[in-house]
């Protein structure tokens, strides 16, 4: 999927000093795989796609990806809050119960 | 170039000599006036700056947050009820290492509805992180914004310079402004070590375990200490350059004296009045206004209240089930010490009652009187 994969060692700092002054990019996020909290989950009908991109506008965890000019969901970040398929106009993302 | 200008004013001619680049705020008596020039100022282009309307004043901050984290040097101002409502957003500024600096206009927290001065909502934000400025005239008001900026902007650390309601905010003073290249020359652009960029891009202030949080708030507060030397360093700069000395504390009369009264804010200099009055009924008095209260002078204070018999501390605030917050305050800098100093904590004026030399003189009368304190807190003026 993602074409650029990071690492997901956890980011370890020896000394304050090496700590970022603001707090950011700390990598948190690498190994938090948020995927899990997930009971519901979009599924995509790519057929009746109109690639207009809200689904990946409007997925407030960057969860939605664009490849060869369709949306994947990142099952490892989507926590299925459904909000893309509420807004897709074509009503091709279905949230499916998720199985033990 | 001189002008005739009310403190508000005085905070936004502050933000335009500094150049500030994005100001969002909302309006709150009593400083309205702070936003209404503002607004004037970015119309006229006398400002070059985006002014961002909110609607309200947690939007105000998060807005000076997000532009600030962009490089903009970012001004914004609001007065009790506003910056209690900002308090979230305040944690968030200061923990992000966002240089944003606000005006705050000391107005008494509701119920019941007040419009007029005193300390308790700033004071109540004394652990977000913020420097605090608490000025006493509108010159100083002005000069404390564009010093507030290059200390702010040195540490990554935000400043709330503090006027007192109407006493300040809505009292006309001659106020020298100074000539914007000397401003200039005081001030460069703000160039942050990092921001909020397309072309380098990060995640702010995202989950951060407790492997790498504690590190940040050492962090943070290891700047903060920075601040007392910056200080004075920028307050000397800014002499050389305007005539005026911006310090951590005014000490007046404070050398000879055997009563040193604590103030803050306009009766930082009711007291000056007070010392001079007492002075001629052959009370040695002295009067040390702090001026910035986070960091706290603790090295000023320490030596000034060394050479005090006793040490009156005005408060015009409260800490709930305690005592006053500038007493507190006084008493944590010269414990463990051995100064010996007896130190006494006064309450007066809440809510805009008025604090005149008369108040002052009472609590010397107080104070005189007594070898010890035997109370925590005395209240002058209240009807009991």
């Amino acid at each position: 999927m993602n074409k650029t994969k990071k690492k997901t060692e956890k980011i370890i700092f020896e000394s304050e000093k090496d700590v970022p002054l603001v707090p950011m990019s700390l990598g948190s996020m690498l190994y938090n795989k948020t995927g899990a909290w997930r009971n519901i989950r979009p599924v995509i009908d790519t057929s009746n796609c109109l690639q207009c991109g809200i689904c990946w506008k409007f997925c407030p965890d960057v969860a939605i990806l664009i490849e060869n000019e369709f949306p994947v969901v990142d099952y490892v970040y989507c926590k299925g809050c459904g909000i893309c398929a509420e807004e897709c106009p074509s009503k091709c993302i279905a949230m499916v119960e998720e199985e033990k | 170039m001189k002008k005739v200008i009310m403190g508000n004013h005085a905070l936004s001619w502050g933000a335009t000599l500094a150049r500030a680049q994005v100001i969002a705020a909302y309006p709150i008596t009593p400083q309205t006036q702070v936003v209404e020039l503002l607004s004037e100022m970015c119309a006229s282009k006398k400002l070059d700056a985006k002014f961002i309307k909110v609607e309200s004043e947690h939007s105000a901050m998060a807005a000076c947050i997000a532009a600030s984290l962009a490089g903009a040097r970012t001004f914004t101002a609001t007065s009790a009820q506003g910056l209690t409502l900002m308090h979230e957003l305040l944690h968030w500024a200061s923990g992000g290492r966002m240089p944003v600096v606000m005006g705050n206009i000391n107005r008494a927290m509701a119920p019941g509805w007040s419009i007029w001065t005193d300390q308790n909502d700033s004071l109540s934000q004394r652990d977000t992180g913020w420097m605090q400025f608490y000025c006493a005239s509108n010159q100083e008001v002005l000069d404390t914004v564009i010093q507030a900026f290059k200390v702010s902007e040195a540490l990554m650390i935000p400043s709330m310079v503090i006027l007192d309601a109407f006493a300040l905010s809505h009292t006309y003073e001659v106020v020298e402004i100074p000539d914007q290249d000397k401003v200039d020359a005081y001030l460069p652009p703000f160039n942050p070590p990092v921001r909020l960029t397309p072309s380098d891009p990060h995640a702010f202030g995202g989950l951060t375990g407790p492997e790498h949080y504690f590190e940040l708030r050492y962090k943070l507060q290891i700047d903060m200490e920075k601040a007392p030397a910056l200080i004075e360093e920028s307050g000397r700069e800014y002499e050389r350059m305007f005539g005026r000395y911006l310090g951590e504390v005014e000490d007046y009369r404070c050398d000879d004296a055997e009563l040193i009264f604590v103030s803050s804010g306009t009766a930082g200099y009711t007291g000056r009045v007070a010392v001079d009055a007492l002075r001629q009924e052959g009370v040695r008095a002295g009067n040390l206004r702090i001026k910035v209260f986070r960091p706290f002078p603790f090295e000023r204070v320490r030596r000034i209240a060394a050479g005090a018999k006793k040490i009156a501390v005005v408060d015009r605030n409260i800490s709930y089930g305690h005592h006053g917050i500038f007493y507190q305050e006084v008493k944590s800098a010269l414990y463990g010490k051995d100064h010996g100093v007896p130190v006494f904590g006064y309450i007066t004026g809440l809510g805009g009652r008025d604090v005149t030399p008369d108040t002052f003189k009472e609590i010397a009368r107080h104070a005189l009187t007594k070898d010890e304190p035997d109370e925590e807190i005395v209240w002058i003026g209240v009807k009991k």
